[in-house]
This record gives structure tokens, C-alpha cells and sequence, in this order.
């Protein structure tokens, strides 16, 4: 098997995060002799979290001009480490950190880069990719030639490595900052001040336009639907999801469901985000907002219509009815 | 303060997503059934680069538009003529594939040649755009290379916003995990900026655009230089459809408290 090099960027308190142990859980399974590349501010936390992992060495480029994820510092952290390990498989999680700058990072090594890896595992003897194409339409199994090849891996693919923390030697490479014209000045959060998205949710709850529409009354209920909307949303822990049509609106400027935005949307130019559970209520399920279910494991709808898209094999159970009745009643049960 | 910038685009065709795709697999690289007949759209995340730079053009006097375009002629003409209708540009075709499954590295190269060989390009007011990924490769690596290429080190994805501000600096939000934005601050083009969704809703037609654009865009698709895409080292061991179908349970009769019920048990259950 060929060498392997496992890039993880830090955290802001040094260590390394879930995706990252998942990516290391997917380069020890390859078999080949395994190099730590640790890119951050600070990097001996990290380096004393995967001591035991079995990597014959943990190189790193750390300092403060590292610690903000920013392409030009990144892609030269990540060219630097490729390099000095002299790996022919570079394995990184699919971070919007290193999704930004692997590709870069590839280039300047006149490598090839995959990602949304969902899989790279041996195949009759050579490391092969498995990715999905056309917005999660199809699923391919995909080898290259060339080499040094750079795979970004999605997260919640493979179970985090873990393992007892010990002493490790780093060695930190000499790299000096490249010249950039940026600077990272913060983070800002969602509107309306409430984290509506929680990847690590067992449960999405998606939100349709139908939320927004006129009820059997002849009326538009925004206001209940937006109660009834938060209210599951803080007693079940869900993450929440979106239909196109409905953050479109609340781009538009109507008063309805503000605290949504195109962040939340699911689907073929939104997110296709992994939960073990999804519940769609007032959405009609049409197949390009179901691309982004692909990853959601047990799938349940309400809807009026009992012709919806969800009836047509997208969902396990679809449940022809008022979502406001509905919800109203969970969100009385979950109390 | 502004600056007129000089905004690449670039974007391609990808299959409208109401159809059902389907893949096929023989010698070479796999490509979609009927590909040619499937009826195609501009790459969404592409259109709102396109919008963005629209938008951004006619805040800023003097800046230019140009959308580079790789993609089968015949196609590329189809969809033009609906995208000339949104925004003003000035078209830069290639005639090659327009597939998923071609590699970013070459689409890449292809690409990058093309905007060098902008006739005046002012690289030093430069701003790439694209769409963050593809409809098609999904992939999200395109943009940094031809970056790379064209030597544009300040580059951004998943970008949600720009800011021209006073002193000519443009702030960026980029979108981080769980539903966050990074806010950096560059302090001048050139940069490279793959687009998510933006804040701009999709363009009326509008028909004086669109005549002003036509004008442009035949003799573009006429001068178009074939871009082959060769895969060399790129193998598809299998492309398969997922097992698509679920056995819906469809419940029609329960009340919507016994519903409730039903849907807290299994939202509690392990
Ligand atoms: C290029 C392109 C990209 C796209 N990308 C995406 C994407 O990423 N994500 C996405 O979601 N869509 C996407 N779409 C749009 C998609 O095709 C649909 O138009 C959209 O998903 C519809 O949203 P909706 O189901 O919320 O709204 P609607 O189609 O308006 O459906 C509303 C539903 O609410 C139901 N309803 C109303 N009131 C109630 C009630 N009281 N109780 C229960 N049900 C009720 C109705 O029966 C109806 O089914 C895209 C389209 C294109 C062309």
C-alpha cells in the first residue's frame, strides 16, 4: 500500500474535531504507512489526541498566521506538508476549511483531487473512491493514475477514531507565511440569533412553502407556523431544513419565517446534510429538493396531498393531513 | 471609492434537475443517457455568480462582464438564449463536454487558457467568479485551480456576499459549518469567489439585454475552440443509480393527535 498522509487542521483550543478523527479512522484502514499532517495555531493537543493512532510521524505547521481558515495561508500549510511527507494519498475530512483549500494545495503538486468522498477503500488492490455525481443522483466508484491524489472525505462516513491520548513528538515545519491580502475578521452567525442548523441532530425537521400558504380559513398563519416550527425545533433537538420555494420567499422580503434562510434549504442547490431521521411537513416533495434526502435514513412527511412527492417511494410513511393540527399536537406531546 | 472591476464568470450547462437521469457505462468515461436530448439549464450556483456580478457591475461604472462557458456548442446556443435574457455579458465559449464526469483538473486548464486569452483583460482588477460546486461534478474544485493557474491567491467559497467597501477592500462571507459565515476582509483584486446562493433573487427577462447580448454571443459559439477534456489516469469502476424506491406507507385516516402520537414515538425511539 502506498504512503498516506492525513491533513486535519486544529481547533481553535488546539484538538481536533469529530471529522477529522473520521478521516483518520478511513487512512488507517487503507493499511499503508501513515504520515499526521496538523496545520493551527496550536497543534501539541491534536498531536497528543492521536499519539497512539500508530502514524510513524506527525509533521505540522503551526502559528498564529494559521489559525483562521484562509486560502492562501492553508493552501501553502497543506503543499508544505504533502511535500515533506512525500505521500501518494492525501486524505483530509471535508471541512469547509480544506474544501476551500486542497484543491490548491493539489494543483501546486500536479496531483488530482476527489471530494465528497463518501468511501476510498482498497479495490482489487488500489485505493478507490466511491463519490456521488449529479447532485446525489448517482454513485460512483472512481480510481486515478496519478499521484500525489488529494480526497476530501465527507463527514459522518466512517465511525471517529478514538483511542487513548499520549506523548508525541511533532515536527514542525519551517514555513514561512505567505503573502496575502486577507484577513479573517470573524464569524457571524444566523440571523434572528438562533442556530437553527445542528449537523450532529439525529432528527432534520424540513419546513415547505406550504407553511406560508393559505390555510382552509382562507388565511395565512405565519405567526402560529413560526411558533410551531421553533417550538419542535427546541423540544426534539432537530436541525432545520428548508424547501427552495420557502427561504426564496423570505429572501424576497415577506414577513414569514424569518429566521430562515438559504442556509437551511435542502436539495439539488442546498444542502444535502446526513441525519438518521427526517420529517418533511408542508413540503411537497419534489425530486429536486429529495436529492438533498440522500443521506437521511428513515424519511416520514405530512402533507394534505396525498399525491405528493413524498408518496411516490421518497418517504417510509406519509401522512395525508394538517401539519398546524399535527405539529400543534407533538409539540403538546413533547412538552 | 470604486474601481470598475473586471468579473470573469465561470459557468456551464448542466441537465434541468426535473429530469430523470440516468447513467451510462461502456468504454471510456461513463456519460448520462441521452444526454444530448436532456434539456439543459444554466449551472444554478453559476447563475448566481452571474446575478452577483450582474449586480455588481452596474453598482460599479465601467466594469465588465464576461461569462466563460465550456460545454457542446449546440447546447451551450440553447441555453444562451435564455441566460442572455437575465444580464448583461460577454460570452467566452468552449465546445467540449459539459459532464460530471470530466475531471477539474482539466476543465480547469481549459478554462484558464480561455481567460488569458481575454483580449484586454485587466488581470490586476480582477475578480473570477463561479458557482461554489457544480450541479453535475459537484465537486467544488474547478475555480481554485484555474485560481491557481491564473495566480490569484485570495480566493473564497461558498460565498454568500460581497461588499465593495469605501477604501475599495472587498468583504466577504464565505459559509462555514453549521449554518455560519466567515467574514474576511481582502484588500483588493484580484480574488476568486465560487458562489453559493447570494441575496439576489433570479433576474426578470429582460428583452433589451438579451438583443444587446445576442449580438455577442452567436459570433462567440461561431469562434468557439473545441476543448476535448482528455480523462487521462481518471477510471470509473462503476456508476450505479441508488435503489431508489421506498414502500410509502401512506395514512390517510388517523387522527391528527393519533398522528402526533405515532410521529413522537418514533422521533423518541433509538
Ligand atoms: C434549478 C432548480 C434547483 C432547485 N433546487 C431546489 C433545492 O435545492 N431545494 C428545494 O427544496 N427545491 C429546489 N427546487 C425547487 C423544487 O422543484 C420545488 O419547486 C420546491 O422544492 C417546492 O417547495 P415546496 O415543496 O416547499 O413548495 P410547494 O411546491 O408550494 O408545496 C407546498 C406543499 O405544502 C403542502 N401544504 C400546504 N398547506 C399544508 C398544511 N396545512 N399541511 C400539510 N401540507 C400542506 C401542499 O400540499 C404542498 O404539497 C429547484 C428547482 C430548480 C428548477
Amino acid at each position: 500500500m502506498e504512503n498516506i498522509l492525513l491533513l486535519a487542521h486544529t481547533e481553535t483550543d488546539g484538538t481536533l474535531a469529530k471529522p477529522a478523527l473520521e478521516a483518520l479512522t478511513a487512512a488507517l484502514a487503507l493499511g499503508g504507512e501513515l504520515t499526521i499532517g496538523l496545520v493551527g495555531a496550536t497543534v501539541q493537543p491534536a498531536a497528543g489526541q492521536v499519539a497512539n493512532a500508530g502514524a510513524v510521524r506527525i509533521l505540522a505547521v503551526c502559528g498564529d498566521a494559521f489559525a483562521a481558515p484562509r486560502y492562501a495561508t492553508d493552501a501553502a500549510a497543506a503543499e508544505a506538508l504533502a511535500r515533506a511527507s512525500g505521500a501518494a494519498l492525501v486524505l483530509a475530512p471535508s471541512t469547509s476549511r480544506w474544501a476551500r483549500a486542497i484543491p490548491g494545495a493539489a494543483f501546486r503538486l500536479n496531483g488530482r483531487v476527489d471530494t465528497h468522498a463518501t468511501n476510498l477503500a482498497i479495490r482489487n488492490e488500489v485505493p478507490a473512491v466511491s463519490r456521488w455525481f449529479y447532485r446525489q443522483r448517482m454513485e460512483a466508484v472512481l480510481t486515478r493514475a496519478q499521484r500525489p491524489w488529494f480526497v476530501l472525505l465527507d463527514a459522518g462516513c466512517c465511525e471517529p477514531w478514538s483511542g487513548e491520548p499520549g506523548a508525541a513528538t511533532v515536527e514542525l515545519l519551517p514555513l514561512e507565511v505567505p503573502a496575502t491580502r486577507t484577513t479573517v475578521t470573524g464569524v457571524q452567525s444566523p440571523k434572528a440569533g438562533e442556530q437553527t442548523i445542528r449537523p450532529d441532530a439525529k432528527l432534520l425537521f424540513v419546513a415547505g412553502a406550504g407553511w406560508t400558504k393559505k390555510q382552509s380559513d382562507g388565511a395565512v398563519h405565519g405567526a402560529e407556523a413560526e411558533g410551531l416550527i421553533r417550538g419542535f425545533l427546541r423540544a426534539a433537538n432537530a436541525s432545520l431544513g428548508s424547501s427552495k420555494s420557502l427561504v426564496d420567499m423570505s429572501g424576497e422580503g415577506e414577513a414569514v419565517l424569518n429566521f430562515m434562510s438559504h442556509l437551511n434549504q435542502i436539495g439539488q442547490t442546498g444542502a444535502t446534510p446526513r441525519h438518521a431521521k427526517g420529517l418533511s411537513t408542508c413540503c411537497h416533495g419534489e425530486e429536486p429538493h429529495v436529492v438533498g434526502w440522500r443521506f437521511i435514513t428513515q424519511r416520514r412527511a405530512v402533507n394534505l396531498d396525498a399525491n405528493c412527492g413524498w408518496a411516490r417511494g421518497k418517504a417510509d410513511v406519509l401522512y395525508v393531513a394538517d401539519a398546524f393540527a399535527v405539529m400543534r399536537a407533538v409539540n403538546r406531546l413533547m412538552a | 471609492m470604486s474601481i470598475p472591476f473586471q468579473i470573469v464568470v465561470c459557468g456551464s450547462i448542466v441537465p434541468d434537475p426535473l429530469q430523470t437521469l440516468e447513467p451510462v457505462t461502456g468504454s471510456g468515461a461513463p456519460s448520462l443517457k441521452n444526454e444530448m436530448m436532456l434539456p439543459a439549464v444554466l449551472d444554478p450556483w453559476a447563475g448566481h455568480a452571474l446575478f452577483e456580478a450582474a449586480h455588481l457591475a452596474a453598482k460599479t461604472p465601467g466594469s465588465k462582464v464576461w461569462l466563460v462557458s465550456l460545454g457542446p456548442k449546440a447546447k451551450l446556443q440553447q441555453v444562451m438564449m435564455m441566460v442572455a435574457q437575465k444580464a448583461p455579458f460577454e460570452l467566452v465559449a468552449l465546445d467540449g463536454p459539459a459532464s460530471g464526469f470530466c475531471d477539474s483538473f482539466e476543465t480547469a486548464a481549459a478554462l484558464a487558457s480561455a481567460i488569458e486569452a481575454i483580449p484586454g483583460l485587466d488581470r490586476a482588477r480582477l475578480l473570477l467568479f463561479g458557482g461554489w460546486e457544480s450541479a453535475s461534478r459537484g465537486a467544488g474544485s474547478t475555480l481554485q485551480m484555474i485560481g491557481e493557474r491564473l495566480g490569484i491567491a485570495e480566493q473564497f467559497q461558498g460565498v454568500d456576499q460581497l461588499t465593495v467597501r469605501d477604501d475599495g477592500s472587498l468583504e466577504i462571507l464565505e459559509r462555514i459549518e453549521g449554518g455560519q459565515h466567515q467574514v474576511s476582509v481582502c484588500a483588493a483584486p484580484p480574488a476568486a469567489l465560487g458562489w453559493a446562493t447570494g441575496h439576489l433573487p433570479e433576474p426578470r427577462n429582460n428583452p433589451q439585454v438579451g438583443m444587446a447580448n445576442m449580438r455577442t454571443i452567436m459570433p462567440a459559439l461561431q469562434r468557439s475552440k473545441p476543448a476535448p477534456l482528455p480523462a487521462t489516469g481518471l477510471c470509473f469502476a462503476s456508476v450505479s443509480l441508488p435503489k431508489q424506491q421506498r414502500e410509502t406507507r401512506i395514512v390517510k385516516d388517523l387522527s391528527p393527535e393519533e398522528i402526533a402520537r405515532e410521529i413522537v414515538a418514533w422521533v423518541k425511539e433509538d
